[in-house]
């Protein structure tokens, strides 16, 4: 894998976090590498039990194996130090369950600009592209994170859980050495962590197809357990930011 | 009839015994042995002299002894806990770290084994 001019003359690097998805993981890279032939995947077999590395390396993707589950960020996070090794200039995240669409990886990468300060592009659901459908009270759960998000980044974001991003080699570089391993706060933390190095983050409309949807009953206690803890992370992370702007301060002094 | 300070003394003697085995036997790492000795010493002394334990609530001003062996029983557990969440967070971190690292460095190997 040697970085090579792939979009905009950025060499670019896919990220593929996956678990358990033998099924779907050669479709997408096919797809990927369809619409992005210079680009290289990356799949990052998350402890998978199923053969899922194996297909991904016959699919034509590099594959890092973790040794056991570390989740999306833990995943997320070998795939960044990678691509600060070997010298990406990009690094866009892809799901492997056939949630993003591969043909939108051109436009993420595309709407990366030149300037040298860490930038996210998020690839967002309910900006106007394609339908996508999610229970209720996940929804409000959402949009509470975003107008919270769109505060602290200082830009209008309507879907901060998004998981398809496009990264620049400054955001590359800082999420390298620090990028949020817990549940949810992969995807939102990173976003606080990047406005807090001074980074951008912009978004930009994708289309994008719903996972299998669970049982009613089964999604509406999902949707309330990830509001208490969307909850429960702003108010930590309310706190977190408190004390880090303190020390910052007591550094300059 | 068991007195509550006979129980108390010989629950002190099986934690002792219990923490001596297991750090012997090296089950047990030294700084939390210590603890639970400190521990069942501090329970075996107040079973042997319980007058001294009385003497120590109304010096601190508690009338009812047992209110105080509750109160203090339960900070100490609760410090412990919270210290022990501590401990389990820093070593999840480091075994993630650990985790990644392996990843990484059999990426790295793959990548020599292909080039050969």
């Amino acid at each position: 894998m040697t970085p090579r001019p792939a979009v905009n003359g950025r060499s670019v690097l896919v990220v593929v976090p996956a678990l358990n998805e033998a099924t779907s993981v050669a479709g997408v890279i096919a797809a990927i590498l369809y619409s992005v032939p210079d680009a290289d995947v990356l799949v990052v077999d998350d402890g998978s039990k199923d053969d899922t590395a194996i297909v991904a390396r016959a699919a034509g993707a590099q594959v890092v194996r973790n040794p056991f589950n570390l989740g999306v960020g833990g995943a997320m996070r070998v795939g960044f130090r990678l691509a600060l090794a070997k010298g990406y200039d990009t690094l866009v995240q892809v799901d492997a369950d056939g949630q993003h669409d591969p043909a939108d990886v051109a436009t993420l990468v595309g709407a990366l600009d030149d300037r040298d300060d860490p930038q996210v592009v998020i690839g967002a659901r309910f900006a106007g592209a394609g339908n996508f459908e999610v229970p209720k009270a996940r929804r409000l759960a959402m949009r509470i994170l975003a107008r919270r998000l769109s505060r602290i980044t200082g830009t209008e974001l309507t879907d901060v859980t998004s998981g398809f991003r496009a990264h620049n080699r400054a955001a590359i570089v800082l999420f390298a050495d620090r990028y949020p391993a817990d549940y949810l706060a992969d995807t939102v933390e990173s976003l606080v962590i990047l406005a807090d190095a001074g980074g951008r983050v912009q978004q930009v409309p994708v289309t994008m197809r719903a996972r299998e949807a669970g049982a009613p009953s089964q999604s509406t206690l999902r949707a309330a357990e990830y509001l208490a803890r969307v909850t429960l992370f702003l108010g930590l992370s309310a706190f977190r930011r408190r004390s880090s702007e303190r020390t910052s301060e007591g550094a300059s002094s | 009839m068991i007195g509550v300070h006979v129980i108390a003394l010989i629950s002190a003697v099986i934690t002792l015994t219990v923490i001596i085995e297991l750090s012997r036997r090296r089950q047990i790492p030294e700084k939390y042995a210590v603890i639970w000795l400190v521990v069942a010493a501090v329970i075996a002394v107040f079973a042997i002299f319980p007058s001294l334990f009385n003497a120590m609530a109304h010096a601190v001003g508690v009338k009812n002894p047992p209110d105080l062996l509750l109160v203090t029983a339960s900070l100490f557990l609760l410090v412990i806990c919270v210290r022990f969440s501590f401990e389990i967070g820093r070593l999840e971190d480091k075994t993630r770290i650990l985790a990644e690292e392996v990843a990484l460095l059999r990426k790295d190997l793959d990548d020599l084994a292909a080039e050969d």
